[in-house]
C-alpha cells in the first residue's frame, strides 16, 4: 500500500473532569489520500475539533495513534484555526514569515517564497498593512498563507470560515478550491456547516456525537459539484447529519439552499 | 432637534469654541492652578511668617532668587546629576530584576503559587524600611541607594509584566505551539512582544516610585544629590536654597514622568493588543486550556 500522508487507526480521546469522564471520541479510524480535501462533518460537540487538534499535535490520544508523512521539507502538519490569530504587531509580510523564522520549519525557507505565496493568494498589495487594517476574509487568508508557506504535508482547517459573514465564506470557500488544486494540497478541514461539507469536500466523513465515531462516508466527484448534483447530494448527506445530530429537528438542521 | 441647517450651524459653531476651550484647558487652567499655588504660599509667608524670621526666607521669591543663583554657579548640576544617575542605575536593576520576575509570576502557575504571597508581603513593606540593613549589607555611597530604589521599583514593574503576559491571548501561544516554535522563539516573538507595552507601562510607573524614593534615600551616607541637598541646606540655615531644591525635586519629577510616557508608551505599530480582540461567535470551539511554560 501506498504511503498515505495521514492515518488515525483506533483513536480514544477521553476527558476526566472531577471523577466524571467523557469519552470524546472511540476507537475512530481514517486515512486520507494525497491532494483531497477530506471534510469532517458534525455537529457541535462530536469530537471533531479535538481530533483536529490531536492530529495536529496540539493535544494527545488516549489509545491508537496517528501516523503522519514527512513532507518534502520535513514538516508533516500545519493548522489553521477559525480565528485568524494574527499578530496585531507585525505587517502581513511579517505575519506570514512568522513560522519561517521558527528553526523547526528552516527546511521550508526559501528566497521570495513569502512573496510567491502573497501573489498567490492574492494578498500582494496588503504586503505592509497590519491585521487591523484587513477584512475578515483577508485576515483568514493570510492566516492560510502563514500556514501554507511552510510547506505542511498536511493542512488542517479548524473551521476557517465559521466566522465570517456569509457572502464572504462562500467567496473563501471557492477561493480555496481554486488554491488547494492549483497548489495540489492536501487538506483535512472540520465543519459543522453541510453545504460547506459538499461544496468543498472530495471526501465527507460525518461524524456522530457521543462517543464520537465516524458514522458515514461519501466519496464525491468533481462532478457532483455540478449545481445539478450538488442539490441531491446536499439533501442526502443533510438527512444523514439530521440522523446523528436527533436533537435537531430537520427545520432547523436545514442550512439555505444554494 | 432644530431643522439640519441650524443643526449645522451649531455644530460648526461648536468646533471653534471647542478649539478654544481645548487652548483654555491645557494652558489657561494649569496656569491658573499655579497661580493660586503661589497665592497660598505667598498669603502663608504674609500672615503668618514674621518679617524677618528665619522662616520668611521660604518665600517664593527667595526661593527662586536661589534657585537662579544654584544653577548659576553649578551646584544644583552636580547634585542634579547625582540623582539621575542613580534614578537610572537603580532603575536598571528594579528592570532586570523586575521582567523576568514578572515573565515567571505571570507564566508560570506554580512559581506564581509559591511567590505570591511572599511578594505581596515584601511589596507592602515601605523601602525605607530597608534603610538600617542596606547600609549594614551594602556600607555607605551609592549601593544603599541603589538597593533602596531597586526595591521599591521592582515591583510595579514585575506586577505589569505579570499582568501583561496573564492577559496574553492564550490562543496566540496554540499558534506558536502549531508552528513548532521553541520556547525560546515562543518568548521572542509572541510573548515578549505582546507584553512590551505593559512593560513599559510597569517602567513609567517604577520610574515614579523610584524618584519618590530617591530623596529620602540620599538622606543617608552619600554627599551628593537632590536628597542630600535638602538635608546639607536645613544643615546651613539656607532655608531659601531649601525651597529651590523643592521646586526641583518637583519640576524634574514632572518632566521624568513627562519623558517617560513620551519613550515608554509603545507607539500605535508596538502596541500589544489590537485587531485581535475580534468579536468572537458564541460558537467559537473552546480553546484547550494550554498551561504554557516559558
Amino acid at each position: 500500500m501506498a504511503a498515505l500522508p495521514l492515518r488515525v487507526t483506533g483513536a480514544t480521546r477521553r476527558f476526566r473532569d472531577r471523577g466524571h469522564q467523557l469519552t470524546v471520541f472511540e476507537s475512530l479510524d481514517l486515512e486520507v489520500q494525497d491532494r483531497e480535501i477530506f471534510v469532517l462533518l458534525g455537529p457541535s460537540g462530536c469530537g471533531k475539533s479535538t481530533l483536529l487538534r490531536v492530529i495536529a499535535g496540539l493535544d494527545v490520544l488516549d489509545e491508537g495513534t496517528v501516523t503522519l508523512e514527512a513532507g518534502d521539507h520535513g514538516r508533516d502538519v500545519g493548522i489553521v484555526f477559525q480565528q485568524p490569530l494574527l499578530l496585531p504587531w507585525l505587517t502581513v509580510t511579517e505575519n506570514v514569515s512568522l513560522g519561517l523564522d521558527y528553526r523547526a520549519n528552516q527546511g521550508a525557507r526559501q528566497d521570495g517564497a513569502v512573496e510567491a505565496i502573497l501573489a498567490e493568494f492574492g494578498l500582494s498589495e496588503l504586503a505592509h498593512a497590519y491585521p487591523d487594517e484587513l477584512s475578515g476574509g483577508q485576515a483568514q487568508r493570510v492566516s492560510l498563507a502563514r500556514t501554507v508557506v511552510t510547506r505542511p504535508r498536511v493542512i488542517l482547517l479548524d473551521e476557517p470560515f465559521g466566522a465570517l459573514d456569509p457572502l464572504t465564506r462562500r467567496t473563501l470557500q471557492q477561493w480555496l478550491l481554486g488554491i488547494q488544486q492549483s497548489m495540489g494540497l492536501t487538506v483535512v478541514m472540520v465543519t459543522h456547516d453541510v453545504d460547506e461539507a459538499v461544496l468543498l469536500g472530495d471526501r465527507v466523513a460525518l461524524m456522530s456525537p457521543s462517543p464520537g465515531r465516524i458514522s458515514r462516508t461519501w466519496q464525491f466527484s468533481r462532478e457532483a459539484r455540478d449545481p445539478a448534483h450538488l442539490a441531491a447530494t446536499r439533501d442526502e448527506v443533510l438527512r444523514a447529519y439530521g440522523e446523528v445530530a436527533p436533537s435537531l429537528a430537520p427545520s432547523t438542521a436545514a442550512m439555505p439552499a444554494i | 432637534m432644530t431643522s439640519g441647517r441650524a443643526a449645522g450651524a451649531t455644530i460648526t459653531r461648536g468646533r471653534v469654541s471647542g478649539t478654544l476651550r481645548s487652548i483654555l484647558v491645557s494652558i489657561a487652567y494649569p496656569a491658573l492652578g499655579f497661580a493660586v499655588l503661589l497665592a497660598v504660599w505667598w498669603a502663608w509667608i504674609l500672615f503668618f511668617v514674621e518679617a524677618g524670621s528665619f522662616q520668611s526666607s521660604f518665600a517664593p521669591d527667595e526661593g527662586f532668587r536661589a534657585l537662579v543663583r544654584l544653577i548659576e554657579n553649578g551646584t544644583l548640576n552636580r547634585h542634579i546629576t547625582a540623582s539621575l544617575k542613580r534614578i537610572v542605575v537603580g532603575l536598571g536593576i528594579a528592570a532586570a530584576i523586575g521582567i523576568p520576575f514578572g515573565l515567571a509570576l505571570g507564566g508560570i502557575r506554580p512559581f506564581a503559587r509559591a511567590a505570591g504571597l511572599v511578594t505581596s508581603f515584601i511589596r507592602m513593606v515601605s523601602p525605607l524600611s530597608w534603610t538600617p540593613l542596606a547600609i549594614i549589607w551594602f556600607g555607605v555611597g551609592d549601593p544603599p541607594v541603589y538597593f533602596l530604589i531597586a526595591i521599591g521599583a521592582v515591583w510595579p514593574i514585575a506586577l505589569s509584566t505579570s499582568a501583561g503576559v496573564a492577559s496574553l491571548d492564550r490562543q496566540w501561544l496554540m499558534l506558536g505551539r502549531s508552528l513548532r516554535a521553541s520556547r525560546i522563539e515562543m518568548l521572542r516573538t509572541i510573548i515578549w512582544p505582546g507584553v512590551r507595552g505593559d512593560v513599559l507601562t510597569g517602567l513609567r510607573l517604577g520610574l515614579t516610585t523610584a524618584w519618590i524614593i530617591l530623596v529620602p534615600a540620599e538622606m543617608l551616607g552619600v554627599d551628593s544629590g537632590m536628597g542630600y541637598f535638602i538635608l546639607d541646606s536645613r544643615d546651613r540655615f539656607a532655608y531659601a536654597d531649601l525651597v529651590a531644591a523643592i521646586i526641583v525635586i518637583g519640576a524634574l519629577g514632572f518632566v521624568l514622568d513627562r519623558l517617560a510616557q513620551w519613550f515608554l508608551t509603545p507607539r500605535r505599530r508596538s502596541r500589544a493588543r489590537g485587531a485581535a480582540g475580534e468579536p468572537r461567535p458564541a460558537e467559537a470551539t473552546p480553546v484547550p486550556t494550554a498551561e504554557y511554560r516559558i
